[in-house]
């Protein structure tokens, strides 16, 4: 096969995070289940003070943002940097580096969270010396993407490498800046903002976590693997330019729609959702842009089942990029914001679109750097399957009782006074806390399928000792 | 077009662009709300904030009489509401309308929020608010509700917290005063020296309770005033 990229890259480090990152999305899933099961049945949280909901939702929204998403932007960034710019990685040690550095932000994460160490802002809870490190791996990650480009033999920097750079960039801002806090002992501080700036500062970051290190990330990975994985070009590079552009320059705006109808002044968030309604076009402009790459080769599905998972990735992300805008008109967040509906749009974007198109370049990896065929094409197909429908029975039932929450609350009887008590929403939401675990048990059923067929695949590329073969083949090329 | 061609030949140049389009929308919203007087009510409403006199410790501050910072077994009990991570399903941010006034009580203003750092205005209601909860229920309700919750309101989700009443509150929260300190919370030296004593042989329990019971209670709004546009 590849005999000669396996001389002509760094790929020991890709196969690592490749690994990894399907190990922690399996991971993450599983302590998301768990936690969507204590709000169903609580008895789950068995009066241990470890596993409380309370303590494992930071380890959840953790280990799928920063570990699985971490993981798979390392893998794909280190990957794809070198075959589009036909060039090694600037350092392989220091790729190396940002491996361990980032693996043992992840244990730190695992250990500390259960404890209750935490800065108390949401996706930014980890605690200031662990904070240090992830500046430092980060700073290390983004300086070696940088110098690649800077040392690529191509003549253009290609469309993808844009996104990560723009993520890079920006999430180092954002990480700064949230985290700024006066530590009081080794694993306690207090954050610098107080009030209704660290609200501000906050969201800024929380949704530009999802919409640069999720979004402009993830686009990355989706414009360099699925015109590979459908071996056509990008659909237009035009709209490619206009939407990136667009997308680094908007998405900085949306964070102060969290913030509607709060004690934030009423010009900021209504600022937010302006820019936030505008960016349905940028958005849809980079899946429009993903789908039509298949445009002559929809046929391609039927068979391949990799590039389903990349091409429903953009199906879930067209829609969850037109619920978000709809979300941050201020009628519609009157009603959805602090329900559940909230909950089901980000999981429509972290499991359909976040965790698909990073399966699928996943998978695609595999093949690459590991030289051999997948284990079980057939376990890929029952992985689509489970993911989508697991996504799908996920959200629907967070709609249902999004909606329902936002309804009970501002309900009225016929003698003016409030027709339920609060108490009576959180009771009606039983079923639906129930059928959302479910959906999670479904969706992580797939990521042990994932899980197995790749280590399955280790074992089969160790066992034909390809890697080895890959690395001493006679040149061809 | 050139402009575009020259930064996908150039790196640092894509980088310098990059760098300036991404730190736009960030500056336009956060930097105005540290000088932008409108931002805080108490501009306009001096009385939302405690006027301490000379000599005055917490102790003097009666509910009403404006903001001010926590007391140490307050700030002990807020330190365990996060480390417990009350802050993921219960919010502190009333908003103005007439289903949460009736249910909660006055919308929640900005400099309601001034001291705390970092803020806890949550943005989910897994429970509900806790903006204003400071008087509502007795401390044996507290109590018994983050015993069992379900002792007390069978339809509830949220877990049991009996270890609270068995450890003792932090009783090094002087240090954490010394910080908040630093980040401009109005803590005169007295108060941080007479902090230990304070929560001396107090459980987190009782810390958490107290914390609760002065959420809302600080500040007295006026319902005719109109404090936000």
């Amino acid at each position: 096969m590849d005999a000669t990229t396996e001389q002509k890259y760094d790929y020991g480090v890709v196969r690592w995070f490749t690994v990894m990152a399907a190990v922690y999305l399996m991971v993450g899933a599983l302590v998301g289940v768990y936690i969507a099961s204590e709000l169903a049945w609580p008895f789950l949280n068995f009066d241990l003070e470890y596993i409380t909901f309370g303590r494992l939702r930071p380890l959840h929204t953790n280990a799928v943002i920063f570990a699985y998403g971490g993981s798979a932007l390392m893998a794909t960034a280190f990957y794809s940097v070198q075959r589009t710019c036909a060039t090694r990685l600037w350092s392989n040690k220091l790729a190396w580096f940002t491996f361990i550095g980032w693996n043992l932000i992840i244990v730190s994460a695992v250990i500390s969270f259960p404890l209750g160490l935490t800065q108390g802002k949401e996706y930014a809870e980890l605690e200031w010396p662990i904070d240090v490190m992830i500046a430092v791996v980060w700073l290390s990650f983004m300086f070696n993407f940088i110098m690649t480009l800077a040392n690529r033999k191509t003549s253009h920097i290609y469309v993808s490498n844009w996104f990560f750079l723009g993520m890079m960039v920006m999430i180092t801002y954002l990480h700064v800046v949230n985290s700024l806090a006066v530590p009081v002992g080794l694993f306690k501080s207090y954050s610098i903002f107080s009030g209704v700036q660290d609200a501000m500062i906050q969201w800024w970051w929380g949704h530009n976590a999802v919409g640069f290190y999720l979004t402009a990330g993830f686009l990355g990975i989706m414009y360099y693997f699925v015109p590979k994985q459908a071996n056509r070009p990008v659909y237009s590079y035009r709209l490619s330019v206009i939407h990136f552009w667009a997308l680094m320059f908007g998405y900085v705006w949306l964070g102060a729609h969290h913030l509607q109808y709060t004690a934030l002044p009423d010009w900021t968030g209504s600022l937010g959702a302006a820019v936030s309604l505008a960016m349905i076009i940028p958005s849809w402009g980079g899946a429009v842009n993903g789908m039509m790459t298949l445009s002559g080769a929809w046929d391609k599905l039927r068979t391949d089942y990799v590039l389903r998972f990349l091409i429903m990735s953009l199906a879930f992300y067209a829609m969850s990029t037109f619920e978000g805008p709809v979300m941050s008109i201020k009628t519609v967040n009157a009603l959805s914001h602090y329900t559940d509906w909230t909950v089901g749009h980000v999981h429509s974007g972290a499991l359909g679109w976040v965790a698909m198109v990073g399966i699928g370049a996943i998978y695609h990896m595999m093949t690459k750097v590991f030289h051999v065929q997948l284990w079980s094409t057939k376990l890929v197909n029952a992985h689509f399957w489970t993911a989508t429908i697991g996504t799908v029975v996920y959200i629907v039932a967070m709609w249902v009782s999004g909606i329902m929450q936002g309804l009970m609350w501002r309900a009225y009887d016929e003698y003016g006074t409030l027709a339920y008590t609060f108490a009576e929403s959180v009771e009606s939401m039983h079923p639906y806390y129930a059928m959302r675990a479910v959906g999670g048990m479904i969706f992580l059923l797939g990521t042990v399928l994932m899980v197995v067929n790749i280590l399955m695949t280790v074992a089969k590329a160790s066992a034909a000792g390809s890697v080895q073969a890959a690395r001493t083949a006679p040149a061809t090329a | 077009m050139a402009m575009q061609e020259s930064m996908e030949r150039n790196v640092w140049g894509l980088l310098i662009v990059l760098a300036i389009a991404l730190s736009v929308g960030g500056l336009v919203e956060i930097v105005p709300l540290f000088y932008l007087k409108s931002t805080m009510e108490h501009n306009k409403a001096p009385e939302l904030v405690w006027q301490r006199q000379a000599g005055q410790t917490l102790a003097d501050h009666k509910p009403g009489d404006g903001m001010r910072p926590y007391k140490a077994l307050e700030l002990a009990g807020r330190d365990v509401y996060i480390r417990e991570g009350c802050y993921l399903c219960h919010s502190q941010m009333v908003r103005p309308f007439r289903d949460e006034k009736e249910r909660y009580g006055h919308y929640s203003l900005a400099s309601e929020s001034m001291y705390d750092h970092p803020f806890q205005w949550g943005s989910k209601r897994t429970g509900p608010d806790v903006a204003r909860v400071g008087g509502k229920y007795s401390d044996d309700w507290h109590r018994r509700h983050l015993r069992a919750p379900r002792s007390v309101v069978p339809e509830s989700v949220m877990p049991n917290y009996p270890w609270l009443k068995d450890n003792l509150a932090n009783t090094s929260i002087g240090d954490h005063m010394k910080g908040l300190q630093l980040v401009g919370v109005p803590y005169t030296d007295a108060d941080i020296a007479a902090a230990a004593e304070e929560v001396e042989g107090k459980t987190e329990e009782d810390a958490v309770v107290a914390y609760l019971q002065v959420l809302g209670t600080m500040a007295k709004l006026d319902e005719e005033k109109v404090y936000r546009e």
